[in-house]
């Protein structure tokens, strides 16, 4: 399935019907997600401020897929050759920096009122502060490589070396002691509902700026064969 | 449904209010960058079919 797709010509016939139904399955998730966060009961504890969980939780989730698409893109561009995994992961960097960006900042804004900081630097907010930074450097790198094959090798490598922070995130409120909550398995209906119908509507979103992105790279790689083939003419 | 988030409306409405603007943002630049690249490639193999 991975090598049917690693030819650009077909993937984009395979994956294009598929991009308005996500755009479409994001609307739709989205706008309910939307309702049902703020026709949730507010917290006991938290009072209105639990509305900030069901956008901080789902883009920190994402934050962390995203980054190990890149860090499994990155391997089977790097080890195998396939034809498009680098571009998958360039075209899914600025998704995931983005994601990231919202986890620390909402995070932040839901601390404030909470914990009375906007932030501190305990074992989850600094190691996701680390994973936004390892997103910024590997687009950085990336725009610095003018030649394609040298950027998604030294790219590769760095996302790769950078794949060990999502366990350190995931297991840091489990070995570190801060600020942060632990991990937990939601079961009220009020909260999980909310919270899954959002992490819905944003998985699909990122999916389908993915593949529109994607495109974007396949159509400047076809742009700057031709003008390379037409030169040589 | 009660749109009222009290002392916690900076907080919540900020949270919001930035998710909406930088996903929005992204959006709009995949797009404008997809449809951009398109046109471009488009005219230059229009001038290849030309020549």
């Amino acid at each position: 399935m991975i090598n049917f797709l690693a030819n650009p010509e077909r993937f984009t016939r395979v994956t294009q019907p598929l991009r308005p139904w996500l755009a479409g399955f994001a609307g739709v998730f989205l706008v309910w997600g939307l309702y049902l966060c703020f026709a949730s009961p507010e917290d006991y504890q938290q009072g209105d401020t639990v509305r900030i969980m069901y956008i901080h939780v789902p883009a920190a989730i994402l934050s962390l897929a995203i980054y190990a698409a890149i860090g499994i893109a990155s391997f089977f561009g790097l080890i195998f050759r396939h034809a498009l995994a680098d571009a998958a992961a360039k075209a899914l960097a600025p998704i995931g920096a983005v994601f990231t960006g919202l986890a620390l900042a909402t995070g932040s804004l839901w601390g404030k009122p909470m914990w009375g900081t906007w932030w501190q630097w305990d074992g989850r907010m600094t190691s996701e502060l680390v994973l936004f930074l390892l997103y910024v450097s590997y687009i950085a790198l990336h725009a610095s490589i003018e030649d394609e094959i040298r950027a998604a090798k030294s790219t590769a490598i760095l996302a790769m070396v950078g794949l060990v922070n999502l366990p350190i995130i995931h297991y840091s409120v489990v070995w570190w002691s801060g600020l942060h909550q632990q991990n937990a398995i939601i079961t009220v209906p009020d909260i999980l509902w909310p919270l899954g119908i959002m992490f819905a509507g944003y998985a699909c979103l990122a999916a389908w700026l993915f593949l529109i992105r994607l495109d974007s790279e396949i159509l400047g790689r076809k742009y700057r064969a031709l003008r390379a083939r037409l030169t040589l003419n | 449904m009660d749109l009222d988030m009290g002392k916690y409306g900076l907080f919540v409405w900020g949270s919001f209010g930035l998710s909406f603007v930088a996903l929005g943002g992204l959006t709009w630049l995949s797009l404008y960058v997809h449809a951009q690249r398109r046109k471009v490639l488009e005219a230059l193999q229009q001038a290849t079919e030309a020549k």
